[in-house]
């Protein structure tokens, strides 16, 4: 599709601006104006419209495709969190407004919000309090092992390594890196869980903290767990928990009672806020008591007279994470859907969540490899390895799956499973969906062995098939200067 | 409940082949020892959609809406054209996950070409990336890209640049070596000679922001050039919209130009979700966070777009990555390419011309009044500092009496300016509600 600055023709315009109404006049100085006007397209509202409604279309989403993807748990967003999101009472309020002049009621909602949405996540995870400041799952990571820095300082310890399985996602050695530790990276056991002995044997007085995942990325859950706990503790470190895969452990297992001492949590995955195209998504840490005193300012808080406050003088605090209080309209989506679903929903989540992808590794089990094939719990990992002697690899299967108009699993991740492909249904699928991604990939092993080669041609039903990667990393096209 | 579809018939047939004679779903969870089950799960019960909305907007009602607001500080209360909410609720956009399958996501990332060009195209830069959180993350992330590229590991901050932004960076770089200077804070423009003090050829990179958070306009070209002999970059912290008429970052010498991009067609939601922007110098794009989408050919031609230059990120270079952040914030990202697309080339100028105007007049209603000294020392656009007689706090009170949100209280921020107000005046402030701001402050200060 041509870009809108191909349909830019001068003259047109997609706004009308209010009439200058003051007698007042004030032109910039030469020197502080720019040489040449800023050419952003000029295209009316319909143009405007059209073109974009044009390119949406181009796009595989939640509520057209099924959408297995791996540890990114792509279930529906439920319609009325919009609504919700949308009050103008909420989206016109501006964060450096006044908020409690007079004892007027000009923030209490929103702070209400923020503070009661901390409240069920407490009580979902086990933690003692939370912040919603971070605004993604790798901010909240980067801010839970800030906030294990700041107690490691403050107590005098001098830590230098963060334990991280081989299986965990990129972004816990990069957050823990960021945060000014080094990484100690834990192979995983046959059984594809952190290997206990090499556990053991890198835990030292040097290590600050364990980042795990729990249920890891291969979907298993770790009956080490609580040694791991303690062994971390008695070294005097600290357990992290990766909150991506919390979906599949509601109501049955709660990260704070497992022994992790710092939680970081996905909106956009469990608490089922849109993804939006990679992003805005939400991602706050819960921390044990011992770490309360170290979150990040300003922390919202409750007086005694019930109104609620912004509190800024926190002495141990890290600090500003988040210029406010976070992705405020996430956070009320998510709080928002804690209250439809309640207890039993929530519960209900996870066994719907973990059914699924049980149902699907059993009937996907003949036709693809599974090299770790435990119980899993909301996702499993298969392999392309047996197609891919014939020369189709997980990257063609996906293209296969996109062919038929279904997003593919998460392909290449986790790193220790070859020709992986991570598959995480959720609990928001129907049978006829899980039905028709088996028939559909039962087609595509079939294929594979007898027509590898046409897996190039794949997919021949969307706009474009396979764009040039290495082209594109040459040209570095990244911006359009002309029309 | 509403949002699982399985009948009891699919549960139990689901079970069957899985090999679940039970027939008791919480067979699944064996995997989790008796011992490590939940203490606790106390949470209300589930409601309706009317229930809940119900709470929720009585929830809503404890937030004041009704106010005619002069705050700004780096957020400011545009008007957002109806189209921009239309085309962002297409849930082809809002419930798609990140491009990384290019030929599932070329609507998204089309956009985000196109919303790359713009920023490109506002700022002058040559290359942008597809956005990051907000525009404090933006500017921390720029300076450690500085730290990366040059070597060096010395920032200074100007005095100027969002006492937010600031509090942020310290926050950020507790854990890493780096030598952070602040220069002391001037109302108006950059003050040369304290940069001058601490700038050296130990130096990363020198923060700056136009206008700077007191509302002042600067020309940093000289600034940029002492750097740059020097061997430092310059970042240039910016608001978009005033660039509409604005000298732009690279016109000063910028290297990397970074900003909040709420003021294009992001609601204020109180504090987020924002939009932090980030664009630089072709030959530094190796070193810039976050993702960028870029063109390409398919296998029959056919223009298209991909997220590129991945081998840079966390998910492949995991410890080595030079940053953690793997989202941009792709749908606000969205809302600004087409609130830019809507009010495109002229409309920029205008909309600027109009808050400047306006500004103008606010500041000539409000230095006639008894006692309020309107700082006019530096050239400013929409935003600009007030002195009070005394503290503005019991003022502020009295104003939203009146149903006006005066302006930001600058003691909040800075010790010696418990007498400041700094004030935001946009294009959707009329002629009426100004002189009403400047009469009710007359009132609030003298009857």
């Amino acid at each position: 599709m041509e870009l809108i600055f191909e349909k830019s023709r001068p003259g047109r315009r997609g706004v009308t601006l209010p009439a200058k109404d003051v007698p007042a006049a004030c032109e910039v100085d030469g020197r502080y104006r720019r040489g040449r006007d800023a050419e952003l397209p000029c295209v009316s509202e319909p143009g405007v419209v059209r073109h974009f409604t044009g390119l949406s279309k181009m796009n595989f989403g939640i509520d057209s495709h099924f959408y297995p993807l791996g540890s990114c748990t792509m279930k529906y967003n439920p319609k009325f969190t919009e609504r919700i999101a949308g009050l103008e009472e909420f989206t016109s309020l501006h964060p450096l407004g006044p908020q409690l002049v007079r004892g007027a009621m000009l923030t209490q909602g929103a702070l209400e919000v923020i503070s009661n949405l901390g409240s069920v996540l407490c009580e979902i995870t086990g933690m003692e309090s939370f912040t919603t400041q971070p605004m993604a799952g790798a901010h909240g990571e980067l801010t839970g092992v800030m906030l294990i820095a700041a107690y490691h300082r403050h107590k005098g310890n001098r830590k230098k390594y963060v334990l991280i399985p081989d299986s965990g996602h990129g972004t816990n050695p990069a957050s823990a890196a960021i945060a000014g530790y080094k990484v100690r990276t834990i192979r995983s056991d046959t059984s594809g869980v952190m290997d206990l002995g090499e556990f053991k044997r890198s835990l030292d007085e040097d290590a600050a903290a364990v980042m795990l995942t729990c249920p890891n990325t291969l979907g298993v859950f770790n009956p080490h767990i609580k040694e791991i706990a303690d062994l971390t503790h008695k070294a005097g470190a600290l357990m992290y928990y990766d909150g991506a895969n919390l979906n599949a452990i509601l109501g049955k297992a709660r990260p704070g009672d497992l022994g992790f001492d710092v939680v970081h949590l996905n909106l956009h995955k469990t608490f089922a806020t849109p993804h939006g195209g990679g992003g805005p998504g939400a991602g706050p840490v819960g921390v044990k008591k011992d770490l309360i005193p170290f979150l990040p300012v300003p922390r919202v808080i409750r007086r005694t007279d019930g109104m609620f406050a912004l509190d800024f003088e926190e002495p141990l605090s890290i600090g500003y994470i988040s210029p406010f209080y976070g992705n405020f309209a996430v956070i009320l989506k998510a709080y928002a859907y804690v209250l439809l679903l309640g207890r039993k929903g929530l519960i209900e989540v996870s066994e719907s969540a973990v059914l699924n992808a049980n149902y699907l590794k059993c009937r996907l089990r003949k036709y693809y490899d599974i090299p770790y094939d435990k119980d899993c719990l909301h996702e499993f990992v298969l392999s392309a390895s047996r197609q891919s002697e014939k020369g189709v690899h997980a990257t063609d299967i996906a293209k296969g799956l996109i062919d038929k108009g279904i997003h593919p699993p998460t392909v290449y991740f986790p790193l220790i499973v070859k020709e992986a492909m991570m598959i995480e249904p959720t609990e928001t699928e129907s049978k006829e969906t899980l039905d028709r991604f088996v028939e559909v990939m039962i087609e595509l092993a079939a294929l594979a062995e007898k027509d590898p080669g046409v897996f190039k041609e794949f997919p021949r039903t969307t706009p474009v098939c396979r764009p040039d990667e290495v082209k594109a990393a040459r040209d570095m096209d990244v911006c359009s200067l002309s029309g | 409940m509403n949002y699982i579809p399985h009948s009891e018939q699919d549960r139990q047939e689901m079970l069957k082949v899985i090999g679940i004679r039970s027939g008791n779903v919480d067979e699944l969870f064996k995997g989790i020892p008796a011992e490590l089950r939940a203490l606790s799960f106390d949470l209300p019960s589930g409601k309706s959609e009317f229930e809940v909305e119900r709470y929720l907007k009585s929830l809503a009602e404890k937030n004041a809406t009704d106010l005619v607001t002069f705050v700004g500080g780096g957020f400011y209360d545009h008007y957002i054209p109806a189209a921009v909410d239309a085309v962002v609720s297409r849930s082809e956009f809002y419930t798609a996950y990140t491009p990384y399958q290019a030929e599932a996501s070329q609507g998204t990332l089309q956009a985000i070409y196109e919303y790359q060009s713009c920023i490109c195209r506002l700022t002058g830069m040559e290359v942008s990336n597809a956005s990051l959180y907000d525009g404090g993350t933006a500017l921390y992330e720029a300076a450690m890209m500085a730290i990366h590229i040059t070597g060096r590991n010395k920032i200074i901050m100007d005095g100027g640049v969002n006492p937010i932004y600031r509090r942020m960076m310290y926050c950020y770089t507790t854990n890493l070596s780096i030598e952070f200077v602040e220069t002391p804070v001037t109302h108006g423009q950059s003050d040369r000679n304290e940069i001058d003090k601490y700038l050296d050829d130990k130096t990363a990179a020198v923060i700056l922001q136009n206008p700077n958070f007191f509302g002042a306009i600067d020309d940093h070209s000289d600034i940029a050039e002492k750097c740059h002999k020097l061997g430092a970059l310059v970042i240039e912290s910016v608001y978009p919209l005033s660039l509409g008429v604005l000298k732009t970052p690279q016109e000063m010498g910028a290297d990397i130009a970074t900003g909040e991009g709420q003021s294009l067609g992001i609601p204020l939601s109180f504090g987020g979700p924002y939009l932090g922007f980030m664009a630089a110098r072709k030959e530094f794009i190796r070193r810039m966070p976050g993702r960028i989408v870029g063109a390409t050919t398919d296998r029959a031609g056919r223009r298209s777009f991909i997220l590129t230059l991945q081998t840079r990120e966390q998910h492949i270079r995991r410890e080595k990555a030079t940053s953690n952040i793997c989202s941009n914030e792709a749908l606000c990202a969205l809302r600004a390419l087409v609130y830019m697309c809507l009010i495109g080339k002229e409309g920029i100028k205008e909309i600027a011309a109009l808050c400047m105007n306006k500004a103008e007049y606010a500041k000539q209603k409000l230095e006639a009044i008894k006692g309020v000294e309107v700082k006019r020392s530096s050239p400013t656009f929409n935003e600009f500092i007030i002195k009070l007689p005394g503290d503005p706090n019991g003022l502020i009170g009295k104003l939203i009496e009146k149903g006006i949100a005066a302006g930001f209280p600058l003691g909040r921020y800075y010790e010696d300016m418990t007498d400041y107000m700094l004030i935001a005046v946009t294009e959707k402030r009329t002629r009426q509600e100004i002189a009403m701001f400047a009469e009710a402050l007359e009132d609030a200060l003298w009857s």
